[in-house]
């Protein structure tokens, strides 16, 4: 959106603002344009479920889409973990679906109404670290609970020659430690720089559009026009692979943690 | 990127407000709704499995009794025909039967007629002798006025019919 001085800045659309002031044990929890979203996630994501509760034996369409994303996600764990993963669908399922909509949610277009603009909750690192954390703090749980101390022994894959022994674990453990910050950072930056490229793309053709030079709208905005309907399908491509990885990474995780190595 | 720049001044709220959502969509979506959905499905699967053992288990019956109707059939198509031959054969022996009796019947018939018939012949040469022998008399004493015996004019007849 145009920015104060009439520059269109591809970083407004990030920016959090307060929709109502809310104070909680003094901390400001105001709900801002983003916990909106979140909201409108929330109730998108109740719509398509409760489409899908009919619970007929010859589904309907909206049923079968229902069907497929739960089945989606029950294969995943099923194929990944095993007969056990039954268990931890109601966790990844609820984090691809939460992602998949807020993705989509950022890229559906409010805009056209004077004065809203759509908000990517994904592309908030505050966001998918939480999410990521629920992904982690799982894996760590189920770990610990499942296998207690024998747990550390994921560090130590089998066939490990004895004098890598002062080095592998090291490795592992890095590697283990390093999950949540690139579940985070992964969908933050992929939905942070997708968004930005379209602002940009999208500014190409306004500003080309008002250059006072004839021949700027042809050369400029026209390509750039062109250029933007491909980013945007790719986009939304992105929304969909990005909440797929967060989902198929964190059945992986799960299966670490289940079935050790 | 206010991502990074608004991160202090926005922590808490952006953490509250997905707690509360993340935690709304795991309990209601993730605990409620998905696995009245998934029974859906498991109960739809199940009954797709049932009807196709049935349909599998009436497919193997239906041969069983198209494999014992076809043998049934057969058997009773040998023993008709066993039947029809044995039949033809009574038949055939009937026929011959009655047609041997009839014939001898037959036969029968036809020798009593032929031997009444060289009676009425014979009867009818003797008839043929008497008569004669009166109108060769008559004719004798008509002609010669002689008068001869029956015995007389038979005993000519007689001759002249044997030579004659």
């Amino acid at each position: 959106m145009a920015g104060e001085s009439g520059k269109i800045d591809p970083m407004y659309q990030f920016k959090i603002e307060p929709l109502a002031q809310l104070q909680l044990g003094g901390y400001d929890v105001s709900f801002t344009n983003s916990s909106l979203f979140m909201v409108l996630v929330l109730g998108a994501l109740w719509l398509f479920m409760a489409g899908g509760m009919k619970r007929e034996m010859v589904p309907g369409r909206w049923q079968m889409a229902v069907e497929g994303a739960t089945g989606f996600i029950n294969n995943m764990l099923t194929a990944n973990v095993g007969p056990e993963g039954k268990k931890y669908v109601p966790l990844v399922f609820s984090l691809f679906m939460f992602i998949l909509m807020a993705n989509f949610m950022g890229m559906m277009p409010f805009g056209i109404v004077p004065g809203v603009h759509p908000f990517t909750i994904t592309s908030h690192l505050t966001v998918t670290a939480v999410l990521a954390l629920f992904s982690f703090g799982t894996v760590l749980v189920v770990g610990f609970w499942k296998h207690g101390l024998h747990f550390f022994s994921l560090f130590v894959p089998h066939g490990t020659p004895w004098w890598l022994l002062w080095l592998i674990p090291v490795i592992e453990l890095f590697s283990f430690m390093i999950r949540p910050f690139s579940l985070a950072l992964r969908l933050f930056v992929a939905m942070t720089a997708g968004h930005i490229m379209m602002k940009v793309l999208a500014g190409f053709v306004i500003n080309g559009l008002n250059a006072e030079a004839a021949w700027v709208p042809l050369i400029v905005s026209f390509p750039a026009f062109l250029l933007m309907i491909g980013i945007t399908l790719l986009e939304l491509l992105v929304c969909a692979i990005q909440a797929y990885v967060f989902a198929l990474l964190t059945s992986l995780y799960i299966n670490d943690a289940v079935n050790l190595h | 990127m206010p991502q990074i720049s608004q991160i202090l001044e926005t922590y808490a709220s952006q953490f509250f407000w997905l707690l509360i959502v993340f935690g709304l969509i795991y309990f209601t979506v993730g605990r409620v709704m998905l696995p009245k959905v998934e029974a859906t499905m498991d109960a739809r699967d199940r009954k797709i499995a049932d009807d196709l053992a049935a349909a599998e288990h009436a497919r193997a019956e239906a041969n069983n009794l198209g494999d014992s109707g076809a043998a049934d059939l057969a058997a009773a198509r040998t023993a008709a025909q066993a039947k029809s031959t044995a039949a033809k054969t009574k038949a055939a022996k009937d026929a011959d039967v009655r047609l041997a009796k009839a014939d001898a019947e037959i036969s029968a018939k036809i020798a009593a007629a032929d031997a009444e018939l060289a009676k009425a012949t014979a009867k009818a040469l003797s008839g043929i002798e008497t008569v004669a022998a009166e109108a060769a008399a008559d004719i004798v004493a008509k002609v010669s006025g002689a008068k001869i015996t029956s015995a007389q004019a038979a005993k000519a007849v007689k001759a002249v019919m044997t030579n004659g």
